[in-house]
């Protein structure tokens, strides 16, 4: 049973998830990383995909290679130190239009690695809290704190900052 | 593509924003060009593809590694045409013009009336047997003359599979660049075409200004 042939187009699957996994990237690594992390993992989803089920859950697939990529660059930036990013003082350019949004991505980085991920792929990408847990491993109980925690940590830096946007 | 708006007061939430940030358009359209290069780099981008504006319509193009592998006309649905070069030929394919730039650059050239002749390297993995063996012969009718489908019949060594002729000309994969639309019906009329009557037309009448 040749299960290519109910097998949309590569493209189709870029074009789809295209904006997901550079969100979930964005979350995950800093900012110069993110682009790499983008292309990194579609080119291993690519490599791989002639072999995907044909019902398999694309979106969970997909964030499962993002979740490796990114690990493979955080390693490798430890083995080669660079300036640490700087964490950007989230309200301190408010007013101006963050078109790419920035400080989002970096407030979600200034959580810790369990916390910043269960947010990546529960509230950025959309999985649920049991595909979660198979990707981070843990069990879905434990994926459910660490994204509420990372959220309501979110929640009170975001708080802050659309209150004094509206202050002005 | 859609941009969540600062209006929305539900998407200020953080959780909101989280699902829904768009990134730049011009930020995806780089990273798919690396990932283009990327994929040919690695020799994973088994079908590049692309498509042009031309007189005839939209036309789709799509090449393998070893050449020019389908052309299709708009009325063919170029959806439904990738679908089935994932099915054939292989899932691994991305919108990727630069694989297809000698194609686009000799087919504009030919419907300016400057190109008499197609110098690319075609795949012919579409097609197979009597119909390929068609099909191969078709480049071989000179740019502004026609041949009958019963010529083209004698040509390959079959002259009583006329109607297998008209088959292997209807489903050629490479319309305009090999011409089926130079073999017409015996009594001059010029029979059933891929990309419609019109079409055939026009590429008939291009050929007999320029030749």
């Amino acid at each position: 049973m040749d299960t290519h042939h109910t097998k949309q187009p590569f493209e189709a699957i870029v074009r789809t998830h295209s904006q997901m996994v550079l969100r979930v990237c964005r979350a995950v690594v800093d900012v110069h990383d993110a682009e790499d992390a983008w292309t990194e993992t579609f080119l291993a989803a690519m490599r791989a995909y002639p072999d995907l089920p044909a019902e398999a859950n694309v979106e969970a697939w997909l964030v499962t290679i993002a979740h490796r990529k990114a690990i493979d660059i955080v390693r490798a930036r430890q083995r080669r130190p660079v300036p640490v990013e700087n964490v950007p003082d989230v309200a301190s350019s408010l007013g101006v239009v963050d078109l790419d949004h920035h400080e989002l991505w970096a407030a979600v980085r200034t959580l810790p690695p369990k916390q910043r991920q269960a947010v990546a792929y529960h509230y950025v990408a959309g999985l649920p809290y049991a595909e979660v847990a198979e990707v981070l491993g843990g069990t879905p109980d434990a994926a459910r704190r660490a994204a509420a925690d990372g959220i309501t940590k979110l929640r009170s830096i975001y708080h802050g900052a659309f209150t004094k946007e509206e202050a002005r | 593509m859609t941009r969540p708006t600062m209006n929305n007061v539900s998407e200020r939430d953080v959780a909101g924003l989280l699902a829904s940030a768009a990134a730049d358009a011009d930020i995806l359209d780089r990273l798919h060009e690396r990932l283009e290069e990327a994929a040919i780099r690695d020799g994973l981008l088994d079908v590049a593809y692309t498509r042009i504006d031309t007189p005839v319509g939209s036309l789709l193009l799509a090449a393998t590694e070893r050449g020019l592998v389908r052309v299709a006309y708009d009325r063919e649905n170029h959806d439904t045409v990738l679908e089935t070069l994932a099915a054939r030929l292989s899932p691994r394919i991305l919108h990727a013009p630069q694989r297809l730039e000698p194609a686009v650059r000799q087919i504009d050239e030919y419907f300016a009336g400057s190109r008499l002749q197609f110098d690319l390297p075609l795949d012919f993995a579409l097609s197979h047997g009597f119909r390929q063996t068609v099909q191969r012969h078709l480049s071989h009718i000179a740019y502004g003359r026609t041949e009958s489908y019963k010529q083209v019949a004698v040509q390959v060594g079959s002259p009583n599979a006329v109607r297998a002729v008209g088959t292997a000309c209807a489903t050629n994969p490479l319309p305009v660049v090999v011409p089926c639309h130079r073999v017409l019906r015996t009594d001059g009329t010029i029979g059933k075409y891929v990309g419609g009557p019109d079409a055939k037309t026009h590429l008939l009448h291009l050929e007999s200004a320029a030749a």
